[in-house]
């Protein structure tokens, strides 16, 4: 069990560590990045209270505190994809919104251009 | 720039993704039976030569500047249209399904029923024909499934020979559904209180490319849009909003 916590607690700061070298490198938004170091730090604390994770297991029924952990996380991930789904969900209608006003735009922009050759030609 | 004609204007919307092989044509039958209503093309980005085609046979060409999909596409033209003020607006597959010389039949019955929407039905007086076997066994499912919701019966409920009004034109302006849009569509309108028609067409083969919807992406067609109908179905609020 010790084993797998240091693990996860490893697991934990890496994360940590490549969502910041990814922000400092702007690969990532610092709104977006906010929900995996969350996970990260609520990962890396219930891996070193092994108190907390006893009761926690306790609680719920669970005498394997490491199972406990696993259901933790794969939740904790759930929670930071679902709320990614949110978030392409509404960039996809903003792209799509956006995409159909630049096309009109484009398209109006080509008559008002159109418009005034016609005239030169008319002359 | 096109543009309204008259009081009961009418705009002709063809979205078109790689059709270079059958929008010519389609543009040049419509000319035959209308020489003057204005014609917008939505390219969805093809990479064939369907914008170059479209323009060459007199239609007004919207290009959006990456692949939408079906129902993104025909909201931009319907924006356009409205924007434009157009009074009524009629859908045509560019691939040559859709016979033109019916437009002037859904035109009729959308200014004299007072319904927000007709639609082009192969059923009807028809059998159907030009319909693979999967899609017809699709249609039947969702003929008995909107029946249940709509209280109506829909003969070609996949029907994309669709005309609307301005109210119509005015909700789909702002709001509607980007992936098989036509069934959705549909609950779209019965959620606002508005009213359809169906009419009887024709449908011919198409003239070139092939249909999106193969056999195994039935399965996810029907999936998706028995989600999009339920969640209109959890969208109603009982009245109309426009």
């Amino acid at each position: 069990m010790e084993r797998m916590l240091s693990l996860i607690a490893g697991m934990s700061i890496l994360l940590m560590g490549l969502v910041l070298f990814n922000i400092r490198r702007a690969h990532i938004r610092v709104e977006y990045s906010v929900s995996w170091l969350g996970a990260a730090f609520i990962l890396l604390v219930l891996s070193q209270w092994e108190w907390g994770l006893m009761s926690f297991a306790q609680l719920i029924g669970l005498n394997n505190p490491p199972v406990v952990l696993l259901l933790i996380i794969g939740a904790v991930f759930l929670m930071v994809f679902f709320r990614f789904s949110v978030v392409i969900s509404d960039l996809k209608d903003a792209n799509i919104a956006l995409t159909q006003k630049v096309a009109v735009l484009e398209y109006q922009l080509n008559c008002l251009h159109e418009k005034p050759q016609a005239t030169d030609h008319e002359r | 720039m096109i543009q309204p004609r008259g009081d009961n204007s009418l705009m002709i919307l063809i979205p078109a993704f790689n059709e270079e092989g059958a929008v010519g044509s389609v543009i040049q039958e419509i000319r035959s039976y209308h020489p003057d209503l204005p014609i917008l093309v939505v390219d969805d980005c093809s990479s064939d030569g369907t914008r170059s085609i479209a323009q060459r046979a007199g239609a007004d060409v919207l290009s959006v500047p990456y692949h939408l999909g079906l129902g993104g596409c025909v909201q931009a033209g319907y924006r356009l249209a409205y924007d434009l003020d157009f009074e009524y607006v009629i859908r045509l597959d560019g691939d040559g399904q859709h016979d033109p010389r019916y437009i002037t039949l859904l035109l009729e019955t959308l200014q004299k029923s007072g319904a927000q929407m007709v639609i082009g039905s192969r059923y009807i007086d028809g059998t159907g024909e030009h319909t693979s076997r999967a899609r017809g066994i699709g249609i039947l499912f969702f003929r008995w499934f909107l029946g249940l919701i709509l209280a109506k019966e829909v003969h070609d409920p996949t029907s994309g020979y669709v005309g609307v009004n301005r109210q119509a034109l005015e909700v789909f302006a702002r709001s509607f559904p980007l992936e098989y849009p036509e069934i959705e569509a549909l609950v779209v309108l019965k959620r606002l209180l508005f009213r359809f028609e169906e009419v009887p067409v024709k449908m011919r083969p198409r003239m070139a490319g092939k249909s999106t919807i193969t056999a195994m992406r039935s399965f996810y067609y029907v999936a998706h849009v028995l989600l999009g109908v339920l969640v209109n179905i959890l969208k109603y609020q009982g009245g109309r909003k426009t």
